[in-house]
């Protein structure tokens, strides 16, 4: 498919993707201009190199870390630490340069943790990452000095001497600094896959006792991917210091490791762009959807489930499915199922939504009243008719869903078969 | 002598909930390569279904239905959403388990609450199952059952009498391990069905060809494992605290039990999960630093090195990490585990 759209001597649509991508890194402030949408841009920009540098490891190398946080949330305290030594004028670099001090933080605790965890591959590998990142969780604790305690470590971004009057004070320009690395991130970590060394990383996934026949060591490959990852792991880390100015226990936690592996997945761990749709989601779950339900975790998990069940490819997976459809021109046969698809999973959402919404307002705050605002629609909690109303709109959701499924399914098979037949006769043709 | 056999018996009782958690884990692993990360998302469950059950029925019956209502949950959730994802391999497995314990936790915390339940032992285990009375003049008896008060005061200023009650629950907690660790071992060795799993877990296709279903016994197997997860949460619940954080507190170390003892070795696990529980339970009680080590020793530190934090930590304080640091460890020496026949 890519071979459409190559022209030599150069790549054309390469270009134009990356000329796009900055454009848009540069415009999203000028779009989105409000306090909150541009911190909420900033924190998206941070994520994407965090869960690009994760999808090395479980996109690329098939190793499923449980503790990825161990190396941002490293660099984060490492780039703090330096920030505070520049603040002291202990510290001859400036500013922009702290996250590369927090890349490097993460590149070396990679180099010393990864030589643990990388000697096994697939569910020990697993189950490793996970006593790692419990290790340096409970140490934090521990070591008050380093980690700053419950109060964690903070300081002030604006130190050193100003460059050209860029004081990385407003919000602003920190996001421009975060908006840099992020495009530089991403062009070395999409580089990274056109190495040798990433391909052989594929190689070690897909069959590693081939690879190890060829002469290769699997684990030397897993460990230099896992230093790598470490590294970029570690300047998101450092750009989060500089744009929180706080760093606390908890960037190291459990519970960030697992939004990493949780998002990088819904967003598509088999694509390049996967864990970038994957970042910006989590952004917007962590500080939109929090704030709009108390139960986001339930449907986030719940979201999650059905994605591994149905849809292991993540959302990319399906995104590149449906353009491929377009481009053989069979959208137009599948629209109507889709639009079946579309409203009575609405109402599959709208039904169990109102439940799971009433079920928390009267474990939660039934102090407030009996009456939950859900969609707009004031529901009585305690009432029997909107019980009554939710679980006939969640049963006809369901039942209707499974008709347009079926119908879908059917639609999709013919559409494939179509296409896998076009392909032969596009081959036999030339 | 008294403080060791005390913390001795804690140790094993925790050690051994531990191998009632490791011990399904382990078989679900061996038998279907799944690693099971809700798996103490199970036991969760188990403790709170006891609970309820527990107010309905009484602690009793609650402690043989709550398994049997996990196990089946169990088996539910491998016939719906665990067969799907087999042929994807073993990481969608792994990320199927893992959106499950998200799932479970927060179905936990809308049921019951976010705060911790009030789940209690029956009457008849909340007092000692017995107690050891050192005596600086008779020496040390055991006494059955809790000590008379009498029995723990001294009338004389000069003795010195110390009475260690040993709880009841703990024991109980033992002897359900104990127990439940020799059927276990029967059922997969001398009978009929064990024999079927060992078949189906080393040879599918043939076992399949002789006419046993397993995809039915691995739903089988499955369902016993939560169930055996249920039954150490109705124990462990109301021996310890019955709170949404309560997956999260032991699942870590179950898997470090698991890895320590070799992934999918049954004895492995028992050996590992003992060892961290009696290792655990004695560091949280010695409050002993290098600091102290350095001045029983007659060495003389300087002023900055006594006021170094990692010189001051006490063991008790290393505690938390001691079971990580024990994983890590015997990955670095013994990449197999304790017990592990299989490299990789």
């Amino acid at each position: 498919m890519a071979a459409v759209y190559k022209f030599k001597p150069y790549n054309v649509g390469r270009w134009v993707i990356w000329s796009l991508f900055a454009l848009l890194l540069l415009l999203a402030p000028r779009v989105f201009t409000s306090n909150l949408s541009v911190t909420m841009l900033a924190q998206m920009g941070i994520a994407i190199i965090a869960c690009l540098s994760y999808n090395m490891l479980l996109g690329q190398g098939g190793m499923l870390s449980f503790g990825h946080a161990v190396y941002t949330g490293l660099g984060s305290y490492m780039a703090m630490h330096a920030l505070n030594a520049l603040s002291a004028g202990q510290l001859g670099i400036p500013v922009s340069l702290l996250p590369l001090v927090g890349g490097v933080a993460g590149m070396g605790f990679a180099v010393l943790l990864g030589w643990v965890t990388t000697r096994k591959s697939g569910t020990p590998f697993a189950m490793i990452t996970m006593g790692v990142a419990e290790l340096v969780f409970a140490m934090s604790l521990m070591f008050s000095e380093f980690f700053g305690g419950e109060a964690g470590v903070s300081g002030n971004r604006v130190a050193g001497q100003p460059f050209m009057g860029i004081t990385f004070g407003p919000q602003v320009q920190i996001y421009y600094l975060i908006a840099a690395y992020t495009f530089v991130c991403v062009a070395l970590m999409f580089a990274f896959t056109q190495t040798p060394l990433g391909r052989m990383l594929n190689a070690v996934r897909d069959n590693p006792e081939r690879v190890e026949f060829i002469g290769y060591s699997t684990q030397r490959v897993r460990y230099l991917a896992f230093i790598i990852a470490g590294f970029f792991a570690g300047i998101a880390g450092g750009l989060g210091a500089l744009n929180f100015e706080i760093v606390t226990a908890e960037v190291v936690g459990a519970g960030r490791s697992g939004a990493y592996l949780l998002f990088t997945f819904l967003g598509g761990a088999t694509f390049f762009f996967g864990p970038i749709l994957g970042a910006v989601l989590m952004v917007i779950a962590f500080v939109l959807l929090s704030e709009l339900t108390k139960a986001w975790l339930l449907y986030l998990g719940l979201v999650f489930l059905f994605m591994v069940m149905y849809a292991p490819g993540g959302i990319a997976s399906l995104i590149m499915m449906n353009l491929r459809v377009a481009k053989f021109g069979k959208l137009r046969q599948i629209w109507t199922s889709y639009l079946g698809l579309g409203v009575t999973a609405l109402a599959i959402v709208a039904g169990a939504g109102a439940m799971i919404e009433m079920v928390y307002h009267l474990q939660l705050n039934s102090a407030l009243g009996d009456v939950v605002r859900f969609m707009g629609v004031p529901l009585n909690a305690k009432g029997v008719d909107s019980w009554v109303g939710a679980g006939f709109v969640l049963l006809t959701g369901i039942g209707l869903f499974e008709l347009a499924r079926r119908q879908y399914v059917l639609e999709w098979g013919e559409i494939q078969a179509d296409i896998e037949k076009e392909i032969k006769r596009r081959e036999t043709a030339v | 002598m008294e403080f060791f056999i005390i913390s001795m018996l804690n140790g094993m009782s925790y050690g051994l909930l531990l191998f009632m958690l490791s011990s399904g884990l382990t078989l679900i692993f061996s038998m279907m390569g799944v690693l099971n990360f809700a798996h103490a998302s199970f036991y969760m469950i188990g403790a709170y279904i006891g609970y309820t059950l527990g107010g309905i029925v009484g602690f009793w019956p609650a402690l043989l239905l709550a398994p049997l209502c996990v196990g089946g949950l169990g088996a539910l959730f491998e016939r719906l959403s665990l067969r799907k994802v087999h042929p994807f391999g073993h990481v969608p497995e792994l990320l199927v388990t893992f959106g499950l314990s998200y799932v479970v936790l927060e179905l936990v915390q809308l049921v019951w609450g976010r705060t911790a339940v009030e789940f209690t032992p029956p009457e008849v285990l909340r007092g000692a199952a017995f107690t050891l009375i050192n005596h600086s003049q008779d020496g040390l008896r055991l006494i059955w059952g809790a000590a008379a008060p009498e029995m723990c005061t001294a009338a004389d200023a000069a003795l010195r009498v110390i009475c260690s009650p040993f709880p009841a629950t703990r024991a109980f907690m033992m002897l359900i391990a104990l127990l439940m660790l020799v059927s276990l071992w029967l059922l997969l060795t001398r009978t009929r069905i064990g024999l079927v799993i060992q078949a189906a877990l080393t040879h599918p296709e043939m076992a399949e060809a002789l006419g046993h279903n397993v995809p039915r016994v691995f739903m089988l197997v499955f369902g016993a494992g939560t169930g055996l997860a249920g039954l150490a949460g109705v124990i462990g619940g109301s021996t310890f605290v019955t709170e949404p954080a309560m997956a999260a507190t032991v699942g870590s170390v179950i898997f470090v039990v698991v890895v320590v003892g070799g992934m999918g070795s049954l004895s492995g696990a028992f050996l590992a999960s003992v060892l961290i529980g009696v290792i655990q339970t004695f560091a949280v009680a010695i409050d002993y630093s290098f600091l102290t080590f350095a001045r029983d020793m007659g060495w003389q530190l300087s002023a900055a090195m006594q006021d170094n934090s990692v010189v001051k930590l006490t063991v008790s304080q290393v505690a938390p990490i001691l079971p990580y640091l024990f994983l890590v460890l015997i990955l670095i020496f013994r990449p197999k585990g304790l017990l592990g026949t299989r490299e990789g």
